[in-house]
């Protein structure tokens, strides 16, 4: 690989290697060949298995992990391969938050999100008025003085994001940082990260192991299996045209793409002889998710459709929605050319008896 | 005990706390830098220097397993080129401060080493460099634990002290080992392990609140 980047990109990895010597001399093989550009003002979320690879990948961007070939750089400057107080300098561009915050036990509030502005070098009076403005920007007016362990798991994450924040960096990683949160302050602390992205325009790169986060805030994905990027691209193409196994399993946690359990232990893979039920999973994505399409299906061709599973939700903001239906098996290739034909996407997952 | 050994017992009380206070002072003064060195230089840490780090543990090792009173008397020539003289507090205060150099260094390892290492990768993550680090973030968290391990040491230096005593140091246990024991005195021995006893009662105390002023993580609250 070239040390080429692209123009423009907040983030660019490209040929991505990581590799390490594992027990008994081994060479142990983190992440292989990984290109990926981030836009600037993009939430990208990186999703994977324990073990992927994701956490290798997004240390890379502030250089805690080096690349053993290809390149990382972010805002144009390869962060692989600086040194020193270059490392340094591209550091502050890049704030981080943490699954665990991360913050200083024995400094309050006031003083864990004064921190970086310390080791910047920033005179104390601009300290004072830069972390009384993030106080005030995360919500946590009123707890300037208090320790972390005197707060809750979604306060502390806020002092993490103010945190990371202070030195105003371009990009913000976030490293499973809801991971250890109850779901309620889950979303307040991801609407909080949408808002920072809006209102800053700061880039965001998170990784995480739940699809709901990625749906909930990002703009764009890339699905990482056994250090390898399977599939990326903006969400909503994703939501609705996943391609790879992993992807589908980690849609079928959030999309009601569950088959009821009666079924899917019935599930055939080929239609047996005699009279069947073909099961269909149907997309509706964009300007046809809210139509109602089996109602016409039903009236304009005589199909009657079972609906056995289903969701309408949002992702950034389209609507977006999954049925799981069976039809008559006799029928279905008619009506799936019928639902393609009208914009949604179908996918036969099986037939039942 | 007779009134006129009240201003005895007095002077040796201030010697033994001078001795103390100077060894622990110097002491600190080089075990401190040594403990945190120790604790960030393996391999891949902070300041990396797997060898030098491997020379100084095992100089600390050895140092300590040197037992005090053979200490005091081989070092002897050092102490005589340091202060001109073997005997009396000042030179009492060079086999102290050199055994609690290593004593110092050891708990003040183990303290930084407690620190979460997640601390470190934030800080890292910020552009600290490793004296940043080192300074705003590792000492300032190991507080706790570095207090309670300087109480640990000024314990154990009282307890030191009073075995100087036995070749020619000065203080409470050469008061203790004079009359107490040669002149047939139990009642100076006796004042004099009151005198130790109260001592480490106190410093135990203090160095325990200081510790507990420093502690910011409330007990119930350690989730992780």
């Amino acid at each position: 690989m070239t040390g080429n980047t692209i123009a423009g990109a907040a983030i660019s990895f490209s040929g991505v290697g990581k590799a390490f010597d594992g027990p008994g001399g081994a060479r142990v093989s983190a992440l292989q060949d990984v290109t990926l550009v981030i836009e600037p003002g993009a939430i990208c979320g990186i999703i994977g298995r324990s073990g992927a690879g994701k956490s290798t990948l997004l240390r890379m961007v502030n250089g805690l992990e080096r690349p053993t070939s290809g390149t990382v750089a972010v805002a144009g400057l390869d962060v692989g391969r600086a040194q020193g107080a270059e490392l340094r300098a591209i550091r502050r561009e890049v704030g981080m938050i943490f699954q665990h915050f991360n913050l200083l036990s024995s400094r309050t509030v006031a003083g864990n999100i004064a921190l970086p502005l310390e080791i910047a070098g920033t005179p104390p009076d601009q300290v004072r008025a830069r972390v009384a403005d993030l106080i005030a920007r995360v919500g946590l007016d009123g707890l300037a003085g208090r320790y972390p362990a005197e707060l809750s798991g979604g306060q502390k994450q806020r002092v993490g994001i103010a945190r990371a924040l202070a030195t105003q960096p371009r990009v913000l990683l976030s490293d499973e940082a809801t991971s250890a949160l109850d779901p309620e302050t889950t979303q307040t602390v991801l609407r909080l990260l949408a808002d920072i992205n809006r209102d800053l325009g700061l880039t965001i790169l998170l990784i995480t192991h739940e699809m709901a986060v990625l749906r909930d805030i990002a703009s764009h994905m890339a699905v990482i299996e056994g250090g390898r990027i399977v599939e990326s691209g903006p969400i909503y193409d994703i939501f609705t045209r996943p391609t790879h196994p992993t992807t589908r399993s980690f849609l079928g946690g959030v999309t009601g793409l569950t088959l009821p359990g009666f079924i899917a232990g019935r599930l055939l893979d080929h239609r047996p002889e005699g009279p069947s039920e073909e099961v269909v999973r149907v997309t509706f994505a964009g300007n046809h998710a809210t139509d109602p399409m089996l109602s016409k299906l039903a009236v304009e061709r005589g199909i009657a459709s079972n609906i056995l599973a289903g969701a309408i939700e949002e992702v950034g903001p389209h609507p977006f929605g999954n049925l799981l239906i069976s039809v008559d098996a006799a029928r279905g290739p008619e009506a799936r050319a019928y639902l393609e034909q009208h914009g949604l996407l179908t996918e036969v997952l099986g037939y039942v008896r | 005990m007779s009134a006129n050994l009240l201003p005895l017992l007095w002077e040796a009380t201030l010697q033994t706390l001078y001795m103390v206070a100077a060894s622990t002072i110097l002491g600190t003064a080089v075990g401190l830098p040594l403990g945190v060195f120790l604790a960030t230089s393996q391999r891949g840490e902070l300041l990396s220097a797997p060898w030098l780090n491997k020379v100084l543990g095992l100089l600390v090792n050895a140092t300590r397993s040197v037992p005090f009173i053979i200490l005091v008397v081989a070092i002897i020539p050092l102490t005589r080129a340091i202060v001109g003289t073997s005997i009396g507090t000042n030179a009492a205060i060079v086999p102290l401060t050199l055994a609690a150099i290593p004593f110092i260094a050891r708990l003040v390892e183990n303290a930084i080493r407690e620190v979460d290492a997640g601390l470190i990768e934030a800080a890292r993550a910020m552009g600290a460099t490793p004296l940043q680090i080192i300074r705003k973030v590792l000492i300032r968290e190991a507080r706790p634990g570095i207090a309670l391990g300087l109480t640990l040491a000024v314990v154990s230096l009282i307890g030191y002290s009073a075995m100087v005593g036995a070749v020619g140091g000065e203080g409470l246990g050469d008061l203790g080992i004079r009359y107490g024991y040669q002149r047939f005195m139990p009642e100076v021995m006796a004042a004099v392990v009151v005198i130790l006893i109260v001592l480490v009662q106190l410093v135990q105390s203090v160095g325990e609140w200081i510790a507990a002023r420093f502690d910011k993580r409330a007990p119930r609250n350690r989730g992780r």
